[in-house]
């Protein structure tokens, strides 16, 4: 674990973290925060998550070179290919490790939340690859955005529960998330989705995602004789693929690490999930983070093309990088999001996601050199947006 | 230890405790006054004003969509703070404020402490405070404002927890009756009546208040036969929806609790 990065005990990374949760949580949150470091260590779970990521997610994800996309940005580029993985994203390295986890618990039934659907996805997956009940928490208007991820929870035998309070988005499911596992204290492990919630998640979930940098490491050493890229860029929702792809450079501080949030319409358009400039420190969801809230401390609803960075907060460790200097944060708008995923798609043959499209559009604000190495995490792949890049390039023709 | 209405309360009565929660702001954002007004009239002992928050995910739907609406209607920590103004003129039973954290710390947590001492709150239910980061941070403003913090346990929360959390309180154990949201009903059962009896045989100092699916008179009868008294919620917000004046809700939904003369605990 890093040593300057890394989680204290309390669960804090500087003044960010912690576990601000009701008494009617504490017994499960302390459950796992007594074990998990234990259970995550143990040779045997090692051993069966490793075969699992190996020969049923695809691990490990190729460190593609990446050579029109250099030429055009006159430096070196690899992708990481996280989306190849099964189900198309980072989010099974994370969904896989908890389930083992919920079974090492004596679990039998698990929730999620889910926004974009992918998440959700990852878990029911998972869960029917164990076995357990699954029961998937998602925005009643996300349903509606997300119709084929629901379609695909339902066949891998999931319940899907359209969550119709506040603004009915992530944020709601996640609350929901929560009320359920208050009321269902003894026999369920909530599978959250990102490096955010209540210590010990953010830690957690950033070990499981952290075999992202492990191979990143490894891949260079072989392509490039050196373990250390320049740049790590990658996008930032909740954080969890970030925080995979930042975990085994967080303490080498030659390597530049670039988060990327979405601007939405415009940092200052109100209309943006760009956390790390709107937020203030609060609490959000068991974790003092920063987050975006009104002067109130009421939270706000945040914008992004991309469901899947549409999130008030930012985890505990990116509010930490951000405050102490170590991430570089940039804030990329939707219109240069999908101008990037098109030009992905037209340089590479590669259709990304419209999170990892704000990784790409990042490439020429970092000003990388020639000489420099920059690995980009490719988080997900595009198929699940297709409907909204569509819809989008539709509506800008007409509008040309 | 704070001497306040709070402390004052538990000294002089020991039993059949009636404590009222409404959120304030709801059903109008005027009613927050008035309702206090009508609730000591009617028979409280002691009331918890929630504070509306955008996420409340300890409480159920009731509340819930109660926080919306107060949200809706204008309210926040100022409003309700200005609105509290003058009320020690009005009313003499304990105001608890409760609410979640974060508004609390926007507000400025020390500034808040001093500005809800000065109007004439009690005491707190900050539910997602840890009593960690109570004991080293919080402690010390809320003793210095003569403010009391109030604690949740539940059937799930261990002996040890339960005398720690004793230890840290000088007003009552808020003891939530089962693993739930707010507002969820709650059949009795054994494993809930094993609960009731291991807290009652710990002998804690502090005075114990049921809450979460007290309902109606035979839940708080019941559940006074077990504790000092019963917090009534959702039930409360749900009688406020009446067609009648707001006065007249309260004043029925309470006469409809108290009519007789309850059972000595
Ligand atoms: C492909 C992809 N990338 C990124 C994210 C953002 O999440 P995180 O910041 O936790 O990686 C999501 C979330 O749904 C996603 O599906």
């Amino acid at each position: 674990m890093s040593k300057n990065y890394g989680v204290s005990e309390r669960g804090y990374y500087g003044q960010f973290g912690g576990a601000f949760i009701p008494e009617m949580l504490y017994p499960n949150v302390e459950e796992l925060r007594e074990k998990y470091v234990q259970i995550i260590e143990e040779p045997e779970f090692q051993e069966e998550l490793h075969l699992l990521l190996r020969d049923y997610v695809g691990r490990p994800t190729p460190l593609y070179h990446a050579k029109r996309l250099s030429e055009r940005y006159n430096t070196k580029i690899y992708l990481k290919r996280e989306d190849l993985n099964h189900t198309g994203a980072h989010k099974i390295n994370n969904t896989v490790g908890q389930i083992l986890m919920a079974k090492r618990l004596g679990k039998k039934r698990i929730i999620a939340e889910t926004g974009a659907g992918q998440h959700g996805v990852a878990t029911a997956t998972v869960c029917a690859l164990a076995g357990l009940e699954c029961i998937v928490y998602m925005g009643k208007i996300d349903t509606e955005r997300q119709k084929p991820n629901v379609e695909k929870m339902k066949l891998l035998g999931a319940t899907v529960v359209p969550v119709t309070s506040g603004s009915q988005t992530l944020k709601d499911a996640t609350n929901e998330a929560i009320r359920d596992w208050i009321n269902n204290p003894v026999d369920t492990h909530y599978i959250i989705g990102s490096v955010v919630g209540p210590h010990p998640y953010p830690d957690m979930v950033a070990r499981f995602q952290a075999i992202i940098s492990e191979e990143i490491r490894n891949q260079l050493l072989e392509k490039e004789g050196r373990e250390l890229p320049d740049y790590v860029v990658a996008c930032v929702g909740g954080g969890s693929n970030a925080a995979g792809a930042f975990y085994h450079f967080l303490d080498e501080e030659s390597v530049k690490l670039v988060a990327v949030e979405a601007a939405g319409l415009g940092v200052d358009s109100g209309h943006s999930a760009a956390t790390s400039v709107l937020g203030k420190t609060g609490i959000i969801h068991g974790s003092k983070t920063l987050l975006m809230q009104t002067e109130d401390g009421q939270i706000t609803e945040p914008y992004s093309i991309s469901a899947g960075l549409d999130y008030p907060g930012v985890g505990p460790l990116h509010a930490h990088l951000a405050q102490s200097g170590r991430a570089q944060f940039i804030a990329i708008t939707d219109a240069d999001a999908m101008e990037a995923l098109r030009e992905l798609s037209r340089l590479e043959g590669i259709i990304p996601a419209i999170e990892s499209s704000h990784a790409l559009a990042a490439l020429k604000e970092i000003n990388a050199g020639p000489e420099d190495v920059v690995v980009l995490n490719l988080s997900g792949r595009g198929d699940k947006d297709l409907n909204t890049i569509l819809t989008y390039f539709e509506q800008q023709d007409a509008q040309q | 230890m704070p001497n306040n209405r709070l402390t004052q309360l538990f000294r002089e009565k020991t039993g059949n405790l009636l404590n009222v929660y409404f959120t304030a702001g709801y059903p109008k954002l005027e009613d927050t006054v008035t309702i206090l007004e009508e609730l000591e009239a009617s028979g409280a002992d002691l009331v918890e004003i929630g504070m509306p928050f955008s996420d409340p995910l300890a409480d159920g739907p009731t509340i819930q969509a109660s926080n919306m609406v107060a949200l809706d209607n204008g309210m926040s920590l100022k409003v309700l703070l200005k609105q509290l103004e003058g009320v020690r003129e009005k009313v003499t039973l304990p105001i608890i404020l409760m609410g979640y954290l974060n508004p609390v710390m926007q507000y400025g947590f020390e500034r808040f402490c001093e500005d809800a001492a000065r109007v004439g709150v009690d005491g707190l239910i900050l539910p997602d405070l840890p009593f960690a980061e109570y004991e080293e941070e919080y402690k010390p403003i809320l003793e210095k404002h003569g403010l009391s913090l109030i604690f949740l346990i539940t059937p799930q929360t261990s002996d040890t927890r339960i005398r720690q959390i004793d230890n840290l309180t000088n007003s009552f154990i808020y003891m939530v009756s089962s693993a739930s949201t707010t507002g969820s009903q709650v059949q009795t059962n054994d494993a809930q009546q094993a609960y009731f009896s291991r807290v009652r045989n710990l002998g804690l100092k502090n005075p114990l208040l049921i809450g979460f699916g007290i309902s109606d008179k035979n839940s708080f009868e019941l559940a006074c036969q077990t504790a000092h008294g019963a917090i009534i919620g959702s039930a409360f917000i749900k009688a406020l929806q009446n067609a009648a004046e707001v006065r007249e809700n309260v004043r029925s939904f309470l006469k409809s609790i108290k009519s007789e003369p309850t059972v000595q605990a």
